[in-house]
């Protein structure tokens, strides 16, 4: 299997390095080899950026691409942001050549030149595309009998047009992916519902978008899931961190523990939670480690 | 009662200035079926944003309202509506348009001016802290990612390049009162 150049992104290394760690671990065991896109920077935030100058957003993500383009590598994403702005500009530069020309005008400034010659991938659909669920089943060593909460988040599946990923409504691959560990995908009422966090909401309005959070863990906790998995650092902040902005709002304590999909994979792998970083969630998973620990050592 | 609408306050380059954009001239194909709007996680919290009114404001040329609006910086992009319109209206991408005139305008929330000041600093919109730091070398990774933020080279590069594009200069405009 060919190697991939690892793009970190913002929230993973410098809020939840639990999820570059696990990331580096599982595709280890997988077989897929990773080397760091050193010198990378903030993809940059889609919801941001292309809101305030699409110009900018494009030029700041086709330099991350180029770095990758002379590695050789094609880069793998561990979040729904990055993935969204990193596709989104390789398909338009790949595709326009005026505007490759405009962009590559300005990357020749830093000595850099999109060339068009790798692909985006995003941990998800790479593991189930490239890798296969099977293989997957086959590295578990410690299947895991949970019931868990899959949170795809919007930007994995959206807009379909340019993801190629199949139905935003009702998408399987990554419940296939969750189920491939053992655990059992459960459903809840409005699934694919957003987080809150994308668009620049979380830092305009943050407590309109914990009214979605709060909706979001409500159906979780109704479906009886002991954890949400999910496929984005943002997301995991959002319903993570949101949990703890939620209890100091209207002293509700939800805690729920909230997983990104490299850690589930890791726990049913046999690596220790404090391997994976699950003890360093904002809200309190001792409950939910103590339980995995019994769950391993059966 | 809605209020009356007057002429004589529309403008009616706006959607030309929209229209920059490709893809948004299927705004004017909109015909109200408020498929986009009805679905909305957001205005299911806050009413007040309504992606439906929002364009069909933007269709009308009502730029001052629209740009003044504090709810133009609700939505999260999550792409439902664009994916639910049977016109293909491609939605988001209108509404980002939109907000970028305004931000080129100089009218954007400090909080995400405060995000763009991030990254031209740091080349992070979420730089590291100490408390990560701290968990990541528990976790047996590098205490600085290898990221710009290892790299002063890199960082210096990101900054370069954000200069070159305007960045600086849009972060800094403020709003010409008339």
């Amino acid at each position: 299997m060919s190697k991939l150049s690892f793009f970190l992104g913002c929230i993973a290394p410098n809020r939840y390095p639990g999820i570059e760690a696990s990331t580096k671990k599982v595709m280890e065991k997988l077989g897929v080899e990773l080397e760091d896109l050193k010198g990378a920077s903030c993809c940059p935030a889609p919801g941001v950026f292309k809101s305030f100058d699409r110009t900018t957003w494009l030029s700041m993500a086709s330099r991350n691409i180029t770095l990758s383009e002379e590695m050789g590598d094609d880069i793998l994403t561990i979040c729904n942001g990055c993935f969204g702005s990193l596709v989104d500009a390789n398909l338009m530069l790949k595709e326009d050549a005026a505007l490759k020309e405009e962009v590559n005008k300005m990357l020749s400034e830093i000595g850099h030149e999109f060339r068009g010659t790798q692909d985006v991938r995003h941990i998800i659909e790479y593991l189930f595309q490239e890798v296969g669920v099977e293989k997957i089943k086959q590295a578990v060593t410690y299947p895991l009998e949970l019931k868990v909460a899959v949170h795809y988040g919007c930007h994995l599946v959206k807009p379909t047009k340019e993801r190629q990923l199949g139905s935003a409504e009702n998408p399987t691959f990554f419940d296939k992916l969750v189920e491939a560990t053992g655990a059992k995908s459960v459903d809840y009422e409005d699934k694919m519902a957003c987080c809150g966090a994308g668009g620049g909401a979380r830092t305009a309005v943050l407590d309109t978008t914990l009214k979605m959070v709060s909706n979001k863990l409500e159906h979780v906790i109704a479906a009886d899931a002991d954890c949400i998995i999910d496929a984005c650092p943002f997301c995991h902040l959002q319903l993570d961190v949101g949990q703890t902005e939620i209890k100091k709002k209207i002293d509700k304590e939800y805690g729920m523990p909230v997983l990104h999909y490299s850690q589930l994979l890791g726990l049913a792998m046999g690596f220790t939670p404090e391997e994976l970083g699950i003890d360093m969630n904002f809200v309190d998973n001792r409950k939910f480690i103590e339980r995995i620990g019994g769950v391993r050592n059966e | 009662m809605s209020d009356t609408i007057k002429t004589s306050n529309l403008s009616p380059e706006f959607r030309e200035e929209i229209f920059e954009q490709p893809g948004t001239e299927k705004i004017t194909l909109c015909f109200n079926c408020t498929g986009c709007s009805s679905g909305c996680p957001m205005a299911e919290q806050e009413p007040e944003f309504n992606i439906r009114k929002f364009l069909r404001m933007a269709n009308l040329g009502m730029k001052n309202e629209l740009l003044n609006s504090p709810y133009l910086w609700y939505c999260t992009t999550c792409y439902k509506c664009q994916e639910r319109c049977p016109q293909g209206v491609p939605n988001v991408d209108a509404l980002l348009k939109i907000r970028t005139i305004a931000v080129h305008n100089g009218i954007m929330l400090p909080a995400h001016k405060k995000v763009g000041q991030m990254v031209i600093n740091s080349g992070h919109a979420v730089p590291i802290n100490d408390d990560t730091k701290e968990k990541r070398k528990k976790l047996g990774l590098d205490e600085v990612p290898p990221t710009v933020h290892r790299f002063p080279d890199a960082l210096n590069e990101v900054k370069k390049l954000l200069h070159i594009a305007g960045f600086d200069i849009i972060i800094a405009k403020k709003e010409e009162k008339k």
